[in-house]
C-alpha cells in the first residue's frame, strides 16, 4: 500500500485551477510590460472561465485585448509583436476555432526560428481548451494535442493540476519558442495547491503523480485525474499503480517513462484524444523501442472511441473513458480477472458534467 | 482612387537616380541568378522580380532605413530594394553557411534585420499579418516606424489579407500594404480568380482606408504614392493599400520564358515588355538630361564587380552542418 506524503500541519494555499490560470496571467503582466493576452472574449464580463477576470481593468486595454473574430489573421499578427518585441499570448475559449491558425502556428511560427538560420526569437504563447461533456459535441471538444506535438519547432504542455497550469504558463510565457498550451474545460474547478508569487514549472519533465511497482499508467491532462482514481481502486485490490501525468508533451520526457517501464513491466497509457497516429501511439511506441525488453504484457490505451464527439447525452454517456476503464486495462495487463463492477457509474454521477455544481452552458 | 494628388516633394536628380541604380541592380542580380541557375548550384526555387523593379524600388525609397518590410515568395527586389545584403542573398541561394538565413531558408526565406527586411515566406499571404503585427508592436512599444507589408494581388484573395487590413484600420496600424498586381498567380489569370467589374484597390477600400492603384511600372509614381502612403502611416492616421500595377516577364518559379506553354500570350507579354520599368525610366532621364552616362556606366561596371564577387563568394563558401541547430531558441 502506498502511504501519502506527510500531511504539512497548516494548510496549503488552495486555488482552482482556473484562478491558477489566472493569477499566471497577472503574476506575468506585472513582472514583464511585453506580456500581452488577446483573444475573443479576453475582457469580457465572463472572463474565459474565471481565467482573466478583471485583468483588462488593472492591466489597461493595450495589453489585455479583445480581438476581432479572426483567428487566423489574428495569430499572423501577434507573431509579427513578438518578433517585434512583445510577448503575447492567444487565446482560444476551444482548440477547434484555433485550426482556423493552423498556418501561422505550424508552417510559421513553429519554424521562424529555424528556417532565419537563428536570427529572430518566436516567443508567443497559443492558449486553447479543449471541451468535453453538456453536448460540447463534434466542433466544441476535439483534443488534438498529437497534431502539435508532431511539429518540431513547437512546445506543448497540458498541465493536469492547478501548481503546474500557474508554473508552465510562466514557463510557456517566457520561453523564446512558440508554446501550445492545452488546458481541459474539466480541470478549471479543480482545486490544489498553488504557492503565491512567481515560480516556474520547468516544460519537458513529466510528474510522477504517484509512486509504484506494478504497473506504470501514462496519464495526460484531464486523464491524469481519472488515472489517479483508478489507482486508488486498484490499490484496493492490492495492485500499486505509478501514474505519470506527462505535462509535456513536446520536448517528451522520455527517461522518466522509460524508467518507469523498466521497473514495472506494464504500461496503460490514458489519452483524452483519438487513438490511431494519436499521442497514447507515440508513448506505446516509446516503450516498445526503449524498454521493450522489460515489456511483461502487451501496452495498453485508453483513448476516446473513433468517431466524432456526440451531443447526445445519451451517446456521450458511452463516449469518454473512465477511471474504470483504466482499471479494467490493469486488470487485463498483469492477467487477472475481470471485474465487471469496475465499470459501474454510481447512481448520483451525470457523465456529461464536470462536477455537480456544473449547469452549463459551455 | 486613381492617381492622387501627390504632396511627394518633386522628383530631385538624386532620386532619379537612386531609383535608376536600385532597378538597374535589382535586373543586374536576377539576371546573374538566371545565367547561374542552369549549372545547378543553386537548388532551390527561385521566383525572379524582373519586370517588377519599379514597385520595389519606388516603394523602399520612401521608406526610412529603420522602417520594416516584409515579403513573399518574390521577394528579392524588395530585399535589395531595402538595402538587404547581396553576398548574404547569394550565398542564401547557394544554401551555404554564409546566407542570410544560414543555408535553412533559401530564396523563398531572405532576412536582413539590419536592413530593415524582416523576412520573407512562400505561403502566399502569411506575412501580411505578420507585417501588420509587427506595426502593432510598434505602436504598442511607442516606435515611430513604418511597415510595409508587400503582397501580390493573390494574396487579396487570401483571408487572412482582410483579417490583417481589417485589424490595422480598427487600431490605425502605421502600416502600408503594398500590393503588386502582376495578373497570374502562378499560371492562373487573374480573370479566374476576381470578377472582373471590381479592382483590387476597391476590394481593399472597402476595409475603409485609403486605397489607391497606380502605374507600377514607373518609378516616380511609386514612390509619390509610397511617400503620402508612409506619411499617412507615419503621422498616425493609419494604413494605407497600395495597389501597383506591373508583370513579371519570366516564368512563375525558375529562370526561362514561358510564354509558350499557353497561358498566357506572347501578344500581352510583348505589350509589357514595351513597358519595361526599367529601359523607359533611363529613356526618360536620358531625354530630361539627368542621366550622366559616364557615372552610369561606372556604376554599371561596380555592380557587375559586386555580383560576380557575390557569387565567386557564395560558390566557395562552407555548407551548413548541424541538422538539429536553430529550430529553438
Amino acid at each position: 500500500m502506498t502511504t501519502s506524503m506527510p500531511e504539512a500541519t497548516t494548510a496549503l494555499r488552495e486555488l482552482t485551477y482556473a484562478e491558477a490560470i489566472r493569477e499566471a496571467f497577472a503574476t506575468a503582466l506585472e513582472r514583464d510590460p511585453r506580456v500581452t493576452l488577446i483573444g475573443l472574449g479576453v475582457p469580457d464580463p465572463k472572463g474565459f472561465f474565471g481565467t482573466t477576470t478583471q485583468l483588462q481593468q488593472k492591466f489597461g486595454a493595450h495589453r489585455v485585448l479583445d480581438m476581432p473574430c479572426a483567428e487566423n489573421g489574428m495569430t499572423g499578427i501577434m507573431l509579427g509583436a513578438a518578433i517585434n518585441g512583445l510577448r503575447p499570448v492567444i487565446n482560444h475559449q476551444r482548440l477547434d476555432f484555433a485550426l482556423l491558425a493552423m498556418d501561422p502556428m505550424c508552417t510559421q511560427a513553429a519554424k521562424w526560428h529555424y528556417m532565419f538560420g537563428g536570427a529572430m526569437k518566436m516567443p508567443v504563447v497559443f492558449r486553447m481548451i479543449v471541451g468535453r461533456g453538456w453536448g460540447q459535441g463534434p466542433q466544441h471538444s476535439q483534443s488534438l494535442h498529437s497534431w502539435f506535438a508532431h511539429i518540431p519547432g513547437l512546445k506543448v504542455v497540458m498541465p493536469a493540476s492547478p501548481h503546474d497550469a500557474k508554473g508552465l504558463l510562466l514557463a510557456a510565457i517566457e520561453d523564446d519558442n512558440p508554446v501550445v498550451f492545452l488546458e481541459h474545460r474539466w480541470l478549471h474547478h479543480v482545486k490544489g495547491h498553488v504557492p503565491a508569487g512567481h515560480y516556474t514549472v520547468p516544460i519537458g519533465p513529466a510528474r510522477v503523480a504517484r509512486r509504484g511497482a506494478d504497473v506504470t499508467i501514462v496519464a495526460l491532462s484531464y486523464m491524469v485525474l481519472e488515472a489517479l482514481e483508478a489507482a486508488a481502486t486498484l490499490a484496493a485490490s492490492g495492485i500499486e499503480a505509478e501514474v505519470i501525468d506527462l505535462r509535456s508533451l513536446r520536448p517528451l520526457d522520455r527517461t522518466t517513462i522509460l524508467n518507469s517501464v523498466n521497473r514495472t513491466g506494464h504500461l496503460v497509457v490514458a489519452d483524452t484524444g483519438w487513438g490511431l497516429a494519436g499521442m497514447s501511439a507515440e508513448i506505446i511506441a516509446l516503450a516498445s523501442e526503449g524498454a521493450f525488453a522489460s515489456l511483461k504484457s502487451a501496452p495498453r490505451r485508453i483513448c476516446l472511441p473513433d468517431c466524432p464527439t456526440p451531443t447526445s447525452p445519451a451517446l456521450a454517456a458511452d463516449y469518454y473513458p473512465r477511471s474504470g476503464h483504466i482499471v479494467a486495462a490493469v486488470r487485463e495487463a498483469l492477467s487477472q480477472p475481470a471485474n465487471p463492477d469496475d465499470l459501474l457509474v454510481p447512481a448520483d454521477v451525470e457523465l456529461d458534467k464536470p462536477n455537480p455544481a456544473f449547469t452549463g452552458p459551455f | 482612387m486613381l492617381s492622387p494628388t501627390t504632396t511627394a516633394p518633386l522628383p530631385t536628380e538624386a532620386l532619379d537616380l537612386h531609383l535608376l541604380e536600385t532597378m538597374r541592380r535589382i535586373r543586374m542580380v536576377e539576371e546573374a541568378i538566371a545565367d547561374h541557375y542552369p549549372a545547378q548550384q543553386m537548388r532551390c526555387p527561385v521566383h525572379l522580380s524582373i519586370g517588377q523593379e519599379a514597385s520595389a524600388a519606388g516603394t523602399a525609397a520612401a521608406l526610412r532605413p529603420d522602417d520594416q518590410v516584409m515579403s513573399g515568395h518574390r521577394s528579392h527586389a524588395h530585399y535589395l530594394a531595402k538595402g538587404g545584403n547581396l553576398a548574404a542573398m547569394i550565398a542564401e541561394i547557394y544554401g551555404r553557411e554564409t546566407g542570410c538565413c544560414r543555408g535553412r531558408g533559401g530564396s523563398m526565406h531572405l532576412v536582413d534585420l539590419a536592413a530593415g527586411f524582416v523576412g520573407a515566406v512562400p505561403i502566399v499571404g502569411s506575412t501580411i499579418p505578420i507585417a501588420t503585427g509587427l506595426a502593432f508592436a510598434n505602436r504598442q512599444l511607442g516606435r515611430e516606424r513604418v511597415t510595409a507589408a508587400y503582397l501580390g494581388e493573390a494574396a487579396t484573395e487570401e483571408g487572412v489579407f482582410h483579417e490583417s487590413v481589417n485589424f490595422a484600420v480598427l487600431h490605425k496600424l502605421p502600416v502600408v500594404f503594398v500590393c503588386e498586381n502582376n495578373l497570374y498567380s502562378v499560371y492562373s489569370p487573374l480573370r479566374v480568380r476576381q470578377p472582373a467589374h471590381r479592382a483590387v484597390w476597391q476590394v481593399a477600400a472597402g476595409h475603409g482606408l485609403p486605397s489607391h492603384q497606380g502605374d507600377g511600372n514607373d518609378p516616380r509614381q511609386v514612390y509619390a504614392l509610397m511617400h503620402d502612403a508612409v506619411e499617412h502611416a507615419r503621422s498616425g492616421s493609419g494604413p494605407v493599400f497600395l495597389e501597383l500595377l506591373t508583370y513579371r516577364w519570366r516564368e512563375h518559379c525558375g529562370v526561362g520564358f514561358d510564354n509558350h506553354i499557353g497561358y498566357r500570350t506572347e501578344a500581352e507579354y510583348l505589350e509589357w515588355r514595351a513597358r519595361d520599368p526599367l529601359e523607359n525610366f533611363e529613356q526618360r532621364l536620358r531625354t530630361e538630361g539627368v542621366l550622366d552616362e559616364a557615372r552610369y556606366a561606372d556604376f554599371q561596371r561596380t555592380t557587375a564587380d559586386e555580383i560576380a564577387a557575390a557569387f565567386t563568394a557564395a560558390q566557395a563558401a562552407p555548407f551548413p552542418t548541424g541538422l538539429h541547430d536553430h529550430v529553438y531558441a
